[in-house]
């Protein structure tokens, strides 16, 4: 495990994609031959069965290294990952074992089913024989959670690179069904077992967002606007009569969405549609924070099916008749999606992302201004004879979104960050004005330079007035400008309603605490989303 | 009445009429170590160790100033005070006060180990205890310095192997002086001129510190890639570091410790090499004391009070200014970049 261990080390201190794959090539090039379908498993977020639960490691790590719980919360908190913190608050090993990382990974699996004295006796075991860099490696085996800035696409193209295959092939092969203790490495690059899978996607095309203005992309004939869908990315594979549905995260999500269940008998095998799971009734997209009440639930109530009924806007066809269309022009992909969607005997449920007509750039831009009245996000742009593009690509899809929604809020919370931004306050919580009261309506963590993080910091430890734990309440001064893509009501928040995906937007440095928003303006904003 | 003040000045003590390490200008003011953030500009007089005495006038320039050597005593408005090694940098004390019997020691910042350079750590009896706890959690626990030294000689020859430059990152007073003891029979060490101007005062006061080229415009980048360079932290990111022969940036800071700290400060390596104790250092020093009573002056206060409350030492956390060595430190360079 030391050569994993040492590789993981590389690929965290540096932030050079190239020193990245360097690292990876170098890894799979050197490493135990039986480890590399592992490392790829992990890599590519395959979890084994988690043997040993949380509670349980957190318990006999306070146990072993003789520190009141409170105190290990605290090193948690400043630390902000688990298996380190277990990692370094434990005494030193008294002993040294080198296993094979796959090896590690088989003994943990080997838990599954022994009683929890047998299972403490052998985490114990293993911490007093690991140094803290693979006490760390070893943890990380039991949660399964590696997140270690390793993208799939980064992963394919080391993998690529090392094996001087094509990517795309790669790229298959890995996100198919396979077990690394089945198959060998040659194996997995060569795609051995791509071909008797049926549920494979294909790697989604990603859009840029659009920085210059539409008309330099040149004659407005030669591209298709859609709408940009606020919805969940997602990909229909049907053949030899197997339905699967995968999210963009490139998970299978296909039990979440019976709605789209009919389409095991209506569509053809060797189908494959590209689009957005969105909710939509009565032929009109609702907006996200409806369709965000079916979103990861085991089960799906009846009143939920009501009131956030799936849809499925399709805007590409990938696979027709078990043939892979990619390289095909967008418009030729068009037809064969229009036709295909015709023969479906249920109507309403799946439907074609409609294509915006326009004549000019100016006339775009109008329509494009009216985005939030059908629950969109702007416009897609698509190049009519663009292939679909694996991964991101520059070029031929362009996100044009429309701006943000944005209110001006008083920070009245700080906290200090999490990993690493532990030491500075940089979590903060921001309030508007509700009559006489702060009323808080978001928490945000990004969008300040390291310069005003280091500033605000300073503000919170001269201006805190009172502590509560880790958060300092602090005077009502800063104003910041927060953006947000939706808005929501919630009985959880005191504010009755929630901000989707806030962040900062800006500093207001011109402002004082008297000029900010009110809940008032946020109501309203919520009542006309929720009315269209 | 208690010897020790916590004021908005500084720590005070009335009896003797003097502060400890104050943040705001007073008549007199004991410094613990040259830190900016322990010794300040302003104050009408100023007492320390003799080693730092030099330190202070580089940083502070023209002050009064009067010196002690460790284990001493003398005696102010009837207070007597001794410095004793906090093991921290060079010309680092504790300063102890006894009056009728009653005896208080502020350690200013401390580690325990022996770091080769500095005076080491000596625990001192006394009934009340000051404290800084900046690495006060149970994750922080150092390696020995020697293997943290031959991780670093190790690193150091392999970049020399594949033609980068070896640049560490250390504060300019004490972490600068200890990788050049520690570091000097790997090769040339080259320093940053705020490194130099500072080396240049120890070597005048008498401590044995190995030879070292200061960095200049004339030394060819090759030169440069052939050793060891050594630049205070506001460098740590900035253009010049470009310019080398392949950098390869390792940052020596007890920070590094975490995987969160060394990513925040984007190096090629991390070296959790500390002037301050750890976790088991901070306990160890404060048994070692005896003492009855503990203030918690910076870093995880309310964590390490709580802590020493819970084993049975009656702790309580101060307000004070310091612990940011770091900024301190910018602010420094840029003095002497501009001059």
């Amino acid at each position: 495990m030391k050569r994993f261990t040492e590789l993981i080390q590389q690929l965290e201190t540096s932030n050079k994609t190239n020193d990245k794959i360097a690292a990876l090539v170098d890894y799979f090039s050197t490493a135990d031959e039986r480890d590399k379908p592992y490392v790829i498993a992990m890599f590519t977020g395959k979890k084994p069965k988690r043997p040993v639960s949380t509670t349980l490691i957190k318990e006999w790590a306070i146990e072993k290294s003789g520190v009141p719980e409170w105190l290990f919360a605290e090193s948690y908190h400043s630390v902000g990952d688990l298996s380190e913190t277990i990692a370094l608050i434990l005494p030193p090993p008294e002993k040294e074992t080198d296993l094979k990382l796959h090896e590690w990974i088989n003994a943990l699996q080997d838990l599954t089913g022994k009683t929890d004295v047998e299972k403490k006796s052998f985490i114990l075991e293993s911490w007093n024989s690991l140094d803290t860099a693979q006490r760390f490696i070893f943890n990380k085996l039991i949660s399964g959670n590696f997140r270690i800035g390793v993208s799939h696409k980064m992963l394919v193209n080391a993998l690529a690179k090392q094996s001087d295959t094509d990517s795309n092939r790669i790229m298959h092969s890995i996100m198919g069904k396979w077990k690394p203790d089945e198959v060998t490495y040659k194996e997995l690059v060569e795609g051995f077992h791509v071909n008797t899978d049926n549920s494979w996607p294909y790697p989604f095309c990603l859009a840029y967002a659009l920085e210059i203005t539409p008309d330099q992309l040149g004659d407005p004939a030669d591209w298709q606007a859609e709408w940009k869908w606020d919805g969940i990315r997602g990909q229909i594979v049907k053949r030899n009569g197997e339905l699967f549905i995968w999210s963009r995260g490139e998970e299978l999500v296909t039990e979440q969405f019976p709605e789209l269940h009919f389409l095991k008998e209506e569509l053809e095998d060797g189908t494959v549609l590209d689009g957005e799971i969105l909710s939509v009734k009565d032929g009109n997209v609702q907006a996200f924070s409806i369709l965000q009440q079916r979103l990861n639930r085991k089960t799906i109530n009846k009143s939920q099916l009501n009131d956030a009924p799936i849809g499925f806007f399709t805007y590409d066809l990938l696979e027709y008749r078990g043939t892979d269309l990619r390289a095909q022009s967008l418009k030729e992909r068009r037809i064969l999606l229009e036709s295909t969607l015709l023969n479906l005997k249920t109507s309403g449920i799946v439907l074609a992302s409609p294509v915006v007509s326009y004549d000019s750039w100016e006339q775009l831009a109008a329509i494009r201004q009216k985005s939030r009245e059908n629950n969109s996000e702007g416009l897609m742009l698509k190049k009519l004879d663009s292939p679909y593009h694996t991964g991101r690509k520059r070029g031929d899809w362009w996100k044009w979104k429309i701006n943000p929604y944005t209110v001006d809020t008083v920070m009245i919370y700080a906290q200090k960050g999490n990993g690493r931004r532990a030491n500075f306050f940089t979590d903060y919580t921001f309030a508007v004005r509700d009559g006489e009261n702060l009323i808080t309506v978001a928490k945000a963590y990004s969008g300040l330079t390291d310069k005003e993080i280091k500033e605000v910091d300073t503000f919170v430890k001269k201006n805190a007035i009172e502590k509560f734990g880790p958060v300092r309440t602090v005077k009502p001064e800063l104003v910041f400008e927060i953006a947000f893509e939706g808005i929501a009501e919630s009985k959880r928040h005191k504010a009755g309603l929630a901000l989707r995906f806030p962040r900062i937007a800006r500093w207001r440095k011109d402002k004082i605490a008297a000029e900010i928003n009110t809940l008032d303006d946020l109501r309203q904003l919520l009542q006309s989303t929720l009315s269209s | 009445m208690a010897i020790l003040k916590f004021t908005d000045k500084g720590i005070y003590c009335e009896q003797g009429d003097f502060y400890i390490d104050p943040w705001k200008p007073v008549g007199y003011a004991v410094i613990t170590h040259g830190h900016a953030d322990h010794a300040r500009w302003g104050n009408a007089a100023y007492l320390c160790h003799e080693l730092s005495k030099p330190i202070l006038q580089h940083r502070l320039g023209e002050i009064q100033i009067q010196t002690l050597p460790y284990n001493k005593e003398i005696s102010i408005n009837g207070v007597k005070l001794s410095l004793h090694p906090a093991g921290h940098v060079i010309g680092s004390a504790q300063v102890r006060l006894a009056y009728k019997g009653e005896v208080a020691v502020v350690s200013g910042d401390y580690k325990v180990e022996h770091d080769g350079i500095s005076t080491a750590f000596e625990p001192v009896k006394c009934h009340t205890f000051v404290s800084e706890s900046t690495f006060g959690l149970p994750i922080y626990k150092w390696k020995a310095q020697a293997r943290i030294f031959e991780e670093i000689k190790n690193w150091a020859s392999d970049n020399a192997d594949q033609s980068k430059t070896t640049v560490l990152v250390a504060y300019s007073l004490g972490k600068a002086q200890r990788l050049i003891k520690n570091l000097a029979d790997w090769g040339d060490i080259y320093v940053h001129t705020a490194i130099a101007n500072l080396n240049e005062r120890f070597i005048e006061a008498g401590v044995d510190l190995p030879p070292t080229i200061r960095i200049t415009p004339d030394i060819k980048k090759e030169t440069l890639q052939q050793g060891i360079v050594i630049v205070p932290p506001a460098l740590a990111d900035g253009r010049w570091i470009k310019t080398l022969n392949q950098a390869a940036t390792g940052i020596c800071s007890g920070w590094m410790q975490v995987r969160a700290g060394r990513r925040w400060r984007s190096a090629d390596a991390g070296f959790a090499l500390s002037d301050h104790a750890d976790w088991p250092g901070l306990l160890q020093a404060v048994k070692a004391t005896g003492a009855e009573q503990v203030y918690v002056t910076h870093g995880f206060t309310a964590t390490f009070a709580r802590y020493l409350n819970e084993i049975d030492i009656q702790a309580a956390e101060v307000k004070t200014q310091y612990g940011n060595e770091e900024e301190e430190e910018i602010e420094l360079l840029t003095r002497e970049s501009a001059s």
